[in-house]
């Protein structure tokens, strides 16, 4: 079991002393496209905590001193994937952001670049959850364990262990965000549905691997991907997109069956 | 108008080695000495076959590669050849699913097995091969 010592009163002393300030400068990228308006920033002082994330100072500034703020947000605990968001230029989770980690006094938050902006800081998902479902993120398989005469498809460890990784996926965006491909192309699958599609085709109970592999095998589909690993950078769950994309690529180039 | 609604970062975006990592500077130098090469490639087409002009024209020619000027771009294009050989090698393991690790339980703080030591020592393998091939090839071209 992991003991929490308490902090030695050397240890609290110091802590008082480091340069945590006690208010920032937030700036948050104001923009309405519908409507014809100009991205521009707005700055807020905030009172933070140690302990205070990215996300809750946004919604302090829409609790004390601007509604308007548009985010989109919901568990705070970095397991829906609403808020994602450019932090200091940067793609990140906002609840999973703290701002004493960023080590700057003043915070940029802007909406994740490669989706189109609906208002503010909340993004259109459309093109990401069409390239996930063009993944078939589902078992495919003639039979099914849900029938009586059917058995449960048993999987060992190491039958799990090939594709549960890639199953943390929560379908926050930030992978789609960083990758260069995606900032210039845009109908690269990306590498959330690349990933996806292989966390299927790596499912032993899952026949579907050729019907995936077809959709995939496209100018605009895996041959895209270079390699810059900075989807995997930015993960926030640990899937590394980067890996399973390689990984998928080998299928394709014969070095796996 | 249609980049500004999608909010796409465009190739200023593709093309900003920072913020992810050796890897993303990686790209970046391999996209960089393609595109030089490519240049390369084409000047060296044209520079041969200017031998059709006569041998006046190809002396001429040959002339200006014997500058300082001529000598420092040599230098920069075993520079590139070098890197993108080196780090084409990598890249190319590394699409058939070679060295970039094994899928396995995540655990926090989430570090990427794909863009593991291995990996990172390739890349700066790759930029000290380049940097020796150009001091190697400096110290010819302008030993004389």
């Amino acid at each position: 079991m992991a003991v929490v010592a308490a902090p030695k009163p050397s240890e609290e002393s110091n802590a008082k002393t480091t340069n945590q300030p006690n208010t920032i400068t937030l700036r948050i990228a104001r923009s309405n496209p519908s409507e014809g308006q100009e991205s521009a920033f707005s700055e807020f002082q905030i009172p933070v905590q140690k302990w205070t994330t990215v996300l809750e100072a946004i919604l302090y500034v829409k609790q004390n001193l601007d509604h308007s703020v548009a985010v989109r947000y919901s568990c705070r605990q970095a397991s829906c994937g609403s808020c994602g968001m450019k932090i200091n230029g940067r793609p990140a989770l906002a609840c999973y952001t703290k701002i004493s980690e960023l080590n700057s006094n003043i915070i940029t938050v802007e909406p994740m670049n490669n989706f189109p902006i609906i208002r503010d800081l909340a993004v259109d998902f459309k093109q990401l959850i069409a390239n996930h479902k063009k993944m078939k993120p589902f078992i495919i398989r003639e039979d099914s364990e849900v029938t009586s005469e059917s058995k449960e498809f048993i999987q060992t460890p190491q039958d799990l262990e090939k594709f549960l990784q890639f199953s943390y996926c929560i379908k926050c965006g930030l992978c789609n965000s960083a990758c260069p491909t995606m900032a210039t192309d845009t109908s690269f699958i990306g590498p959330q549905g690349l990933a996806q599609a292989y966390r299927y085709v790596a499912d032993n109970r899952d026949k579907g691997k050729d019907d995936r592999l077809k959709i995939i095998d496209d100018s605009h589909g895996i041959w895209r991907c270079h390699f810059a690993g900075s989807c995997s950078h930015v993960c926030p769950k640990g899937v590394d997109p980067a890996m399973a994309i390689q990984l998928l690529r080998g299928y394709l180039l014969g070095f796996k069956k | 108008m249609a980049e500004r609604l999608s909010n796409r970062e465009g190739i200023k975006g593709m093309a900003n080695p920072t913020r992810y990592g050796i890897e993303r500077v990686a790209y970046w130098l391999q996209r960089l000495t393609g595109l030089g090469l490519l240049a390369y490639l084409i000047g060296h087409i044209y520079e041969t076959s200017t031998i059709v002009n006569g041998k006046i024209a190809w002396d001429k020619m040959l002339e200006f590669t014997q500058t300082p000027q001529g000598h420092i771009f040599l230098t920069l294009v075993i520079g590139m050849c070098v890197f993108h050989t080196a780090n084409g090698i990598r890249v190319m393991l590394g699409h058939g699913g070679i060295g970039v690790g094994k899928p396995g339980q995540p655990e926090y703080p989430y570090k990427a097995a794909s863009l593991n030591y291995k990996q990172r020592l390739c890349i700066w393998v790759s930029i000290a091969l380049a940097a020796l091939a150009m001091m190697y090839g400096a110290s010819v071209l302008f030993g004389d």
